[in-house]
């Protein structure tokens, strides 16, 4: 089963939408961290976000688009990195989520992602359309 | 609140990440692997019957280890009274288990990825037959129950089992010391060890038995040793060889079905199907054995193979040419007649049907092929493409009648019957 880690920093990093590179220290703790998941063989891929003071919002609303620079005043919640993992079960998921060496505030949030066998039949079909397959990422 | 159910859940995720680490690390403490495994099963006992009270702790590994240490001490304190011979050896594990500490995190990570590794390498002896490796392996290194695996290999569950005390008897009769082989010894047992991570792969992939043709928690767990592997041993091309081509072959494992679990040839596939993270993944590994002058290693040259197939879009846009060149490098460092086979087939989408035919018709006499559904499949296959449909028809019959696989079978003779009558 694949799993999304969603990373959700919380404190001052939540309030102000800005970050830059984190310190030294974190970011040796999360390397240990990922690290752990390599070494399980569950990590299938990993990022880190910049802050959404550099990002933006497309929103859709009442047939019209409306483009917004970040940071997001009314935003909740930001993500600030993920994982994709592998694992057996959502149990193995929350583990390795309560294993991260999280901050004051930070929460993971584990999230399955669909497999097409979780779709009815309908929607099966539906997704079939495509003609020719996304473009690959190259190795390099 | 948790319940007693969400405990259960909780603790066999622990085990899970868990009990590979806590096995060798207890398996380079006593020597004896069978021991190890017993431990730590009994570890598991208390966890169940303490965490649905007290929780889980909070580092649930180090309280395994303490855990199987303590009764690793009774257990040697009960045999000291029983022969000189076991009291020396309780002494001595008595003071490494004391020197040791309780801390799993004190250890060095090198530490824990040779024990890891040395436990690998024991669960793939030569000593044990290739049903033991592939259920040893499964079960330490998997964390799956007895009861799991026999479900995965449509298997009773006495005889896996059984197949598990007879494996640690014979890994302790033949004094099989625990420990990760060095320089050409290490070289000689890897393959040994990558060919049971496929095996478990293969079962998996296209099941040789059974109503379904494949069993994606077996690819799964093969996938992880995979990865482990990589980890464990990343100087070593052919790891990374078997991972790219197991990744690759994976990405296709959502596009070969049909709604009805019927299989989907690959030519035939879904390509928007195919998934791209495992596509990506399998593609960085083969790079990786190349980068490690591996490129030429049986895996990934069947990684390579993979690859041409993952990068075409469409499969007008295949490279035969280079996956007929790719068959014919696999011929020269890894020989057999089913590679001869997929050449064969390789060469007739390059060169035309006419070309590969006559290469499947000098396996026709291959005793080893006498009983392989694929080989009347594909000659029925060649045959239909050159319009002699009477022959491919009894082509495809005789390989209905040979495959184990009820959805394979339906499909071939599907195609028997598309030839008319």
């Amino acid at each position: 089963m694949r799993f999304m880690m969603l990373m959700l920093p919380g404190g001052e990093l939540q309030e102000t939408g800005d970050w830059g590179p984190p310190p030294a220290e974190d970011v040796g703790q999360m390397t240990k961290y990922n690290e752990e998941l390599t070494k399980a063989g569950v990590l299938l891929a990993l990022d880190g976000l910049q802050p959404p003071s550099k990002g933006a919002r497309v929103s859709f609303a009442d047939g019209a688009k409306k483009i917004t620079d970040g940071p997001f005043a009314e935003a909740k919640e930001i993500v600030g990195g993920y994982w994709i993992i592998d694992v057996k079960s959502k149990d193995e998921a929350v583990e390795w989520a309560s294993r991260c060496p999280g901050g004051e505030g930070d929460v993971v949030e584990v999230r399955q992602v669909f497999e097409m066998s979780d779709f009815p039949t309908d929607v099966q079909a539906a997704a079939e359309l495509s003609e020719a397959p996304p473009e690959q990422t190259q190795s390099r | 609140m948790a319940t007693a159910g969400d405990a259960r859940g909780a603790i066999d995720a622990v085990w899970r990440i868990e009990s590979p680490r806590l096995i060798a690390g207890l398996a380079r403490l006593t020597g004896d692997v069978g021991l190890a495994e017993d431990l730590a099963q009994d570890a598991l006992l208390a966890a169940l019957e303490k965490w649905p009270q007290s929780g889980v702790p909070d580092n649930p590994g180090a309280w395994l280890m303490a855990t199987a240490k303590h009764r690793a001490i009774d257990l040697f304190r009960r045999n000291e009274r029983l022969e000189r011979k076991q009291e020396e050896l309780a002494r001595d594990v008595g003071i490494a288990l004391a020197m040791d500490g309780a801390d799993l995190d004190a250890a060095l990570d090198d530490e824990i990825g040779d024990d890891l590794l040395a436990l690998v390498f024991t669960c793939c002896h030569p000593v044990l037959s290739t049903d033991a490796r592939v259920t040893l392996t499964l079960r330490l290194l998997g964390g799956l129950s007895t009861e799991e695996i026999a479900r995965s290999f449509l298997t009773a569950e006495p005889t896996i089992a059984q197949r598990i005390v007879r494996a640690k008897r014979t890994l302790g009769a033949t004094h099989v010391p625990f420990e990760v082989p060095r320089g050409e010894e290490l070289t000689e047992r890897l393959p040994a060890v990558l060919e049971v991570v496929y095996l478990i792969f293969n079962e998996g992939y296209a099941a040789t038995a059974g109503e379904d043709w494949m069993r994606p928690g077996l690819t799964a767990e093969a996938l992880r040793l995979g990865r482990i592997l990589t980890a464990l041993a990343p100087d070593k091309p052919e790891v990374h060889g078997l991972l790219a081509l197991m990744e690759i072959q994976a990405s296709r494992m959502r596009a070969r079905t049909d709604a009805a679990g019927d299989p989907i040839l690959l030519l035939d596939q879904d390509r928007s199907r195919w998934d791209p993270l495992l596509i990506h993944r399998g593609l960085a590994a083969l790079d990786r054995a190349q980068q490690l002058g591996g490129g030429l290693g049986p895996y990934a040259l069947q990684a390579a193979i993979a690859a041409c197939h993952a990068r075409a879009r469409t499969p007008e846009e295949t490279d035969w040419v280079t996956i007929a060149a790719l068959y014919d490098a696999l011929a020269q460092v890894a020989p057999s007649p089913v590679v001869e086979l997929n050449r064969a087939v390789a060469v007739s989408m390059a060169f035309g049907p006419a070309a590969g035919l006559e290469l499947v018709d000098q396996l026709v006499d291959e005793p080893s092929l006498e009983r392989y559904h694929l080989l009347p499949s594909v000659r029925g296959d060649l045959l239909v493409k050159l319009g002699r449909t009477d022959e491919a028809r009894a082509e495809f019959e005789r390989a209905a009648s040979l495959t184990q696989n009820a959805r394979e079978r339906e499909l071939l003779l599907e195609r028997a019957a598309a030839c008319g009558g």
